[in-house]
C-alpha cells in the first residue's frame, strides 16, 4: 500500500542540514567616532585646496585660497559691506516668500477644500508650472523695470509653486476615515477643517515650506545676478569684473549659510507641529 | 410596549446598479443590546453608516434616536490631539478636559488623557474610540467590529468592559461583528444578515457573564453557524441542530 493516510502523522523527515549561528565578534582595532570620520572628507577636502592655491596649481583668478577667502569675509564684514548686503538680500527673500506664500496658501485652501475651487485653480497653477520660473526674468525685467520689483516677483512666483502644490496635496491626502469619523462626532464643516483637515495637511505643507525656501533662495540668486545695486548678488557682480573670486565665495558661502539657516527653522517648526508623530519615532 | 429605539423599514441602498440592502426591516428597543453578525461584504456597515447618518443615499424609513455615537474597527482617533481632547471632539463649548478624563476613567484609562493617541496600544486605543463615544451620552451605540483587530485576551476584556458600560449607561447598542462566539457572548439578541437583509434572528435567554461551553450556547452557535453556512466543528453530534 503506498497511498499516503492523510490523517496520518508525517514520517520521519529527511536529514535536516542544519548551520551553526555564529554569534558576531566585536571588530576590535581602530574605530573612530562617526563624527569624527565624517568630517575627514571635508576637511581633507580643504587641506586639499589650500595645498593648491599655497603651491600655485590654483592661481587666485581661478579661485582664491580659502586664506584669503576668510580674511576676505572678515574685511568685508569689518567695513559693513557684507552685512549691509545681507540684510537687503534677507529682505527681498523674505518679502518675496511672504508675498508667494500667502498666495499659494489662499490658493492652496480653496483648491484643496473647495470642488469647485478645485477645478478653477487646480488645472491653472498646473499650467502655469510648466514655464520655467527662470526664463520669466526677462519678461519680469519689462513689467517690474529692474529695481526691486522684479527680484520680489521672482522670489515669490519661486515660493509658491512648492507650497501650494505640496499643501493642497496635503489636504487632499488627510484620511478619509478620520473626515468620517469627525463628521459623526458632530464637527461642521468649520470644525472639520480646523480640527481635521488642515492638521492633517500639516506634513505636507512643511515639505512645501522647505520646498519653498530652497527655491526662494535660488530664484534670490539668480534675480540678484541680473542688474542688482546693492545686495550679495551685487557684491558678486562687481567682484567677477574685477575677478575677485575671494568675494564670489564669501557669497556663496554667505548664500548656503542662509539656506541653511531658514531650513534649520522649518526643522524647528516641523518638530513643534509634528511633536504628535515623533512622539512616536522617539527622535 | 415602548416605542422601539430604532425602526428601520423597506430600505434599500444601491451602489451604481448593486443592490447591498433590500427591503430591510429592523427594530431596536430603547436599551437592547443588539448583534449583527454576516458574512464579509455583506452590507453590515452599510447599514451601520446609514443608521449613524453618515450615509443618506437610500430609500425606505430610517428612524432614529437623536443621539448616536459610533466606534469603528479603528478607533480613528485624531493623531494630533491629545487623548482627551480627542474625547470630546465634536462636542459644543469649550473642550472640558474634567469631562473627558471621567470618561476615561471608565474605560480604564483616566491617567492617559495627556498622551498622544500614538503612543497607545490598539486595544487602549480602541477604549479611547469607545469613551468618546459614550462621552456624547448615545441613546444608540453603534459598533462595528470593534475588537476585529485586537488579540484574543485584550478582546476578551473590551467585551466585557463593553457590557460594563452599556449595563451602565442603559443605551440601546448595534454591535456588528462577524465572531459567532461574541455575538452570543454579549447579545441580547442576534441578527443574521444574508441578501441584503435581515435572513434569521435568535434570542439569547442566557445570563451574563456567559459560558461558552453552556448547553444552550453550544445549540444556538450551532444554529448560527448554519444560517452562515458554516459547520461547527466544536458540536458535539447531539447538539448539532435541526434547521
Ligand atoms: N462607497 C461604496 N461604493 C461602492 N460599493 C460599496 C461602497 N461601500 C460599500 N460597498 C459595497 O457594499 C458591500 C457591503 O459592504 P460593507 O457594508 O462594508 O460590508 P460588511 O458587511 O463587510 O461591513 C460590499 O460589497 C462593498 O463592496
Ligand atoms: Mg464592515
Amino acid at each position: 500500500m503506498t497511498r499516503a493516510d492523510p490523517l496520518a502523522p508525517p514520517g520521519p523527515p529527511s536529514a535536516v542540514r542544519r548551520v551553526t549561528v555564529e554569534p558576531e565578534r566585536r571588530r576590535s582595532g581602530l574605530t573612530l567616532p562617526r563624527a569624527v570620520r565624517r568630517t575627514i572628507g571635508p576637511v581633507a577636502f580643504l587641506l586639499a585646496w589650500y595645498v593648491a592655491s599655497a603651491t600655485g596649481a590654483l592661481p587666485p583668478d581661478v579661485l582664491a585660497s580659502p586664506v584669503d577667502v576668510v580674511s576676505q569675509a572678515v574685511q568685508l564684514t569689518a567695513d559693513g559691506e557684507l552685512t549691509s548686503a545681507i540684510l537687503t538680500s534677507g529682505q527681498r527673500a523674505l518679502t518675496g516668500f511672504l508675498l508667494g506664500g500667502s498666495i499659494a496658501v489662499a490658493l492652496a485652501l480653496v483648491a484643496g477644500l473647495f470642488r469647485l475651487g478645485e477645478d478653477l485653480i487646480d488645472a491653472t497653477v498646473g499650467m502655469i508650472r510648466t514655464i520655467p520660473w527662470v526664463g520669466l526674468i526677462p519678461l519680469f525685467i519689462i513689467w517690474f523695470g529692474i529695481d526691486e520689483t522684479p527680484k520680489i516677483a521672482l522670489v515669490a512666483l519661486a515660493v509658491s509653486f512648492p507650497l501650494y502644490f505640496n499643501l493642497y496635496g496635503g489636504i487632499r491626502a488627510v484620511d478619509a476615515q478620520l473626515i468620517e469619523a469627525g463628521r459623526v462626532l458632530g464637527l461642521g464643516r468649520v470644525g472639520l477643517i480646523r480640527h481635521v483637515i488642515l492638521p492633517g495637511a500639516v506634513p505636507g505643507a512643511l515639505v512645501g515650506l522647505r520646498y519653498a525656501l530652497g527655491s526662494a533662495w535660488l530664484a534670490l540668486v539668480f534675480g540678484e545676478t541680473v542688474n542688482a545695486t546693492e545686495g550679495i548678488g551685487y557684491l558678486m557682480n562687481t567682484a567677477r569684473e574685477f575677478f575677485q573670486t575671494d568675494v564670489i565665495v564669501v557669497c556663496l558661502v554667505v548664500y548656503a549659510i542662509l539656506g541653511l539657516i531658514s531650513d534649520f527653522i522649518v526643522r524647528l517648526l516641523g518638530r513643534y507641529l509634528l511633536s504628535w508623530r515623533s512622539s512616536f519615532d522617539g527622535t | 410596549m415602548t416605542e422601539p429605539s430604532v425602526r428601520v423599514r423597506g430600505l434599500n441602498r444601491e451602489f451604481g446598479d448593486r443592490r447591498v440592502l433590500t427591503d430591510l426591516d429592523i427594530d431596536i428597543q430603547p436599551g437592547e443590546f443588539v448583534a449583527l453578525l454576516g458574512h464579509s461584504g455583506c452590507g453590515k456597515s452599510t447599514l451601520l453608516r446609514i443608521l449613524a447618518g453618515i450615509d443618506a443615499e437610500i430609500e425606505g424609513v430610517v428612524e432614529v434616536p437623536q443621539r448616536r455615537a459610533v466606534a469603528f474597527q479603528s478607533p480613528r482617533l485624531m493623531p494630533w490631539k491629545r487623548v482627551w481632547r480627542n474625547v470630546v471632539l465634536g462636542l459644543p463649548g469649550r473642550p472640558d478636559r474634567d469631562l473627558a478624563i471621567r470618561y476615561l476613567d471608565e474605560v480604564g484609562l483616566g491617567g492617559h488623557g495627556g498622551v498622544w493617541p500614538k503612543t497607545l496600544s490598539g486595544g487602549e486605543a480602541q477604549r479611547v474610540s469607545l469613551a468618546r463615544a459614550l462621552v456624547r451620552e448615545p441613546e444608540l451605540l453603534l459598533l462595528d467590529e470593534p475588537f476585529g483587530a485586537l488579540d484574543a485576551l485584550t478582546r476578551a476584556k473590551a467585551q466585557r468592559l463593553v457590557i460594563d458600560l452599556w449595563r451602565q449607561h442603559g443605551c440601546a447598542v448595534l454591535f456588528v461583528t462577524h465572531d459567532v462566539e461574541e455575538s452570543l457572548l454579549l447579545a441580547d439578541r442576534v441578527l443574521v444578515m444574508d441578501e441584503g437583509r435581515i435572513a434569521h434572528e435568535v434570542t439569547v435567554d442566557l445570563p451574563r457573564p456567559r459560558d461558552v461551553g453552556d448547553p444552550t450556547f453550544v445549540a444556538l452557535r450551532g444554529r448560527l453557524l448554519g444560517w452562515l453556512g458554516v459547520r461547527d466543528a466544536s458540536a458535539r453530534p447531539d447538539t448539532t441542530p435541526a434547521s
